[in-house]
């Protein structure tokens, strides 16, 4: 599976500590707050709202370098628009592995 | 050149000013996280470009489009190429970036901007050059080849886009779409119709019959019609 990384956030930062360290910031107060919207819309089976939350989180797994996780997003962003949960599960293992990421930075 | 970021995510904001703070001539005067602030801001503010999210919940960028009088440049941020393609709908629209937005292409787009100054000349030549174009339905984008289209009508607050191979339901009105497609190819014939020149297989009086369907021309739109076709 692939590994969340901060090549983008640094790229971005262009050796500016301060910007970095605020980009992380907000990354790691913003993806919190994400995935428990999600979680809840899931559970209120709000598919719109799930849809929604799903397409917030993936501009973080993107900004984290996560290419092959971010089609597995879009792809489950697409079928909840047919109300089509098939890839719940493998968005759980992506959120699972940024939550543990986040907290290694 | 004055500038405002509207998108629902932090992080987005953040990204794009950071991007704005590289060029010297731009100035985030407003970053704004829904769409309704940005109207707020934009009715007691003259600004030269937007920075806009196309896909916020409840008010997306599409709609906030729709409600500006005097549009700046805008140019258009998604982490959906599909919902960006829209974009093309408008010629106020002058590129959009997929997040993650990159140093070199932000540049691009800004280049763009200080190159970009459409007149309804320039609108009506894309247009015209243009291969297909896509339509909002059920908030998907969806490609439609201009040439497969054979019949637009309208119903209501709707159009009914038939081509060769299916028919959408689009909620538009036929003065918008007329605007879009090609005159070398598509004709008014009625108040209610449009249709593809090319796919006339027979002509009466009053009527033409494409697709096994009757089409009502008005009186004053067949003589226009009678030029378009080549006549032995």
């Amino acid at each position: 599976m692939e590994k969340p990384n901060l090549d983008y956030v640094e790229k971005l930062a262009r050796g500016d500590e301060s910007l970095r360290k605020k980009l992380i910031g907000i990354i790691k107060d913003e993806f919190p707050e994400e995935k428990e919207a999600y979680y809840k819309s899931l559970k209120d089976k709000d598919f719109k709202k799930t849809e929604e939350n799903v397409h917030r989180l993936k501009h973080k797994i993107i900004i984290l370098g996560l290419e092959e996780n971010y089609k597995i997003a879009n792809k489950f962003e697409h079928d909840l628009r047919e109300l089509n949960l098939d890839k719940v599960e493998d968005f759980d293992k992506i959120l699972i592995a940024i939550s543990y990421y986040l907290k290694t930075i | 050149m004055n500038c405002i970021i509207v998108d629902d995510e932090q992080m987005a904001r953040v990204i794009i000013k950071t991007l704005c703070d590289e060029i010297k001539f731009l100035k985030v005067v407003g970053e704004f996280s829904n769409a309704m602030q940005a109207i707020k801001f934009l009715n007691a503010n003259e600004i030269d470009l937007i920075f806009l999210d196309i896909h916020m919940p409840d008010f997306n960028g599409v709609d906030f489009i729709k409600t500006l009088k005097n549009p700046p440049k805008i140019i258009l941020t998604t982490s959906d190429s599909q919902f960006a393609i829209e974009a093309f709908e408008y010629d106020f629209i002058v590129d959009y970036l997929l997040k993650p937005i990159e140093l070199t292409r932000f540049q691009k787009a800004i280049l763009k901007v200080q190159k970009h100054e459409p007149t309804s000349n320039e609108v009506k030549l894309d247009s015209e050059i243009k291969n297909d174009f896509y339509v909002n339905i059920d908030r998907r984008l969806i490609k439609i080849h201009l040439e497969s289209i054979c019949i637009v009508e309208a119903k209501g607050d709707y159009i009914h886009i038939k081509t060769e191979e299916k028919n959408y339901v689009v909620h538009s009105t036929l003065t918008r779409i007329e605007e879009k497609l090609p005159n070398s190819l598509f004709l008014r014939v009625h108040r209610s119709f449009i249709i593809n020149v090319k796919k006339i297989v027979d002509i009466e009086d009053n009527t033409v019959v494409i697709k096994r369907e009757v089409i009502p021309v008005s009186r004053s739109k067949r003589p226009e019609l009678m030029k378009r076709l080549d006549l032995l």
